[in-house]
């Protein structure tokens, strides 16, 4: 049967990734028509709260000065919590205006507006239910009206991508593969967070907290909180490995508790209102368990595909530049009249030559290293942090020579000595990862 | 830290989203599979208290109008038994301010 193609590239979920898809596309005068099955685009998304500059220039250009931003993200802590405080690295700088803090809801909608201005057909309330093949190739979608065809179907339908699983084009996921994070909008006036946050009053400085260690009693968990501060509201959030939650039988939502009663973040966060809850799961699938990115007809990009650098908290710029190689390949494809899996690899091409696989492939085994020794620094490690505070911060006359002593010494007995071994074994390996990275 | 006010805390939470219910259910359990399964993941993981079990009957009820959409029970789901799907075209969780 010879199809009657509707547009040229259908593109499947409007998150960063697929309008970026569908920008790149249509800029170089191509059909292109993106699906979304939201009815507000934004409102199936979330994450932590900001999103960087340097993606988002490349890909919306002068637009970027109108981007509906909250706050600008210039000061970064890493608090490393234990059950009573913690200890905290703090980097603070006017110049760093590199993160942006965006609702989603608003992000999505200013992406979106542009998107249809550079000539993207968007299609909101639109659920793609199937894939339609014919010949080994992906020759459009069906949603719940109607069959839709084009010659290439870019997938960009996020972590839990159902059409990837049909495709076969991804391993099956197994819980260890993803983080599962919950959030909370918590409510308050602009002023009282600026009081709090020691913040001035403009919205171009705002701050996020990376908030590390577990509550005492919960041991193998990897769990990593956030807060960043809004216009006029936090949000305060947690994510940790679904297979750990699985084993320690730990519902998500009692680690965002112990945060929200932590002493270090109650005060922050005292009578706030709780405006919104929200959860999502984030990809760790990374490097080693990359699917296959493409097939005939078809291209895989951003969180669909496993781009994501839980490390570093990255994620919507790999699905901005994933997705805008993507259209890329997808243009090239056109122009050539071939949409077969050898030639649109091109892809998997212009990724490796950009940060995103190189990244990935830098990162490969770090997060697994972190995870092994989970029990060490999110247990271990900010208690004895706490503890080398302790002798500094109180003149308890006592000798420092005999605590300091003590301290050191401490290292070697709390714990069995392989554990010490494994842990600088670990921090040697992440080390040689980088250095020997792409 | 006790279950029950976990999801007490939970429920409390869920009354702050908006929804757009769909009149069927987007997530369908196989009870035969969840018979057999022992630890129930799905009722203690579920960041919206989805999943419970009956006490009369021993099977899964399953409130789908509070699913997030988060997708974590069909990967926890030791069994395969949950049948995952989207809302259809414009239902279920509206997030605003996220």
């Amino acid at each position: 049967m010879d199809i009657n193609y509707n547009t040229d590239v259908i593109v499947v979920g409007a998150g960063p990734c697929g309008i970026s898809t569908a920008i790149e596309i249509a800029q170089a005068g191509k059909k292109v028509v993106l699906l979304d099955r939201a009815k507000y685009i934004g409102s199936k998304n979330m994450y932590g709260g900001a999103i960087y500059k340097t993606a988002l220039k490349e890909i919306f250009q002068d637009d970027f000065n109108t981007l509906p931003y909250e706050r600008i993200i210039n000061s970064h802590s890493w608090a490393f919590l234990n059950n009573t405080g913690s200890v905290c690295i703090t980097y603070q700088d006017d110049e760093n205006k590199e993160a942006y803090a965006v609702k989603r809801s608003s992000l999505e909608k200013w992406m979106i507006d542009i998107a249809k201005k550079r000539g993207v057909y968007f299609a909101p309330n639109t659920l793609v239910k199937n894939l339609i093949q014919q010949n080994g190739y992906v020759v459009g979608v069906e949603t719940e009206l109607e069959k839709y065809y084009a010659p290439i179907v870019i997938l960009a339908d996020g972590v839990n991508s159902l059409l990837a699983k049909e495709l076969n084009l991804r391993e099956k996921y197994e819980p260890k593969d993803v983080i599962l994070s919950v959030k909370e909008t918590i409510k308050l006036d602009k002023k009282t967070i600026e009081e709090r946050f020691n913040l001035k009053d403009d919205l171009t400085n705002g701050v996020v907290k990376m908030l590390l260690g577990n509550p005492e009693g919960v041991k193998n968990i990897f769990m990593m909180g956030f807060l960043y501060t809004f216009k006029d509201t936090i949000m305060l959030g947690v994510g940790a490995n679904l297979a750990d939650l699985v084993k320690n039988k730990i519902n998500i939502n009692d680690l965002l508790e112990y945060l929200k009663q932590h002493n270090d973040i109650q005060p922050l966060i005292k009578d706030g209102q709780s405006l919104e809850y929200s959860a999502h799961l984030i990809p760790e699938t990374g490097y080693n368990k990359m699917p296959k990115l493409t097939g005939n007809g078809v291209i895989i990009a951003g969180d669909a595909a496993g781009f994501v650098n839980s490390i570093h908290f990255e994620g919507t710029n790999y699905a901005l530049i994933s997705g805008k190689l993507a259209g890329k390949t997808a243009v090239n494809a056109l122009n050539n009249n071939n949409y077969s899996q050898g030639y649109l690899s091109l892809y998997k091409k212009e990724l490796d030559k950009s940060f995103i696989l190189k990244d990935l492939y830098t990162y490969r085994n770090i997060l697994n290293r972190l995870y092994d020794r989970r029990g060490s620094l999110m247990n271990y490690y900010p208690k004895k942090m706490k503890e080398f505070f302790d002798i500094i911060t109180s003149a308890n006359c006592k000798s420092k020579s005999v605590q300091f002593k003590n301290y050191f010494l401490s290292f070697l007995k709390d714990r069995n000595i392989n554990e010490l071994i494994k842990d600088g074994y670990m921090a040697f390996r992440c080390v040689l990862d980088i250095f020997f990275g792409r | 830290m006790e279950n029950n006010t976990n999801k007490k805390s939970i429920q409390d939470k869920l009354t702050t989203i908006k929804y757009n219910c769909d009149n069927k259910t987007h997530l369908k359990v196989n009870q035969k599979k969840c018979a057999k399964c022992k630890d129930k993941p799905c009722t203690m993981i579920c960041p919206a208290s989805v999943y419970s079990v009956d006490e009369n009957t021993n099977e899964i009820i399953v409130q789908y109008e509070n699913c997030l959409e988060c997708g974590a029970c069909r990967l926890a789901c030791p069994k395969g038994a949950i049948d995952w799907n989207y809302p259809s075209s414009g239902c279920g969780v509206i997030f605003k301010n996220s």
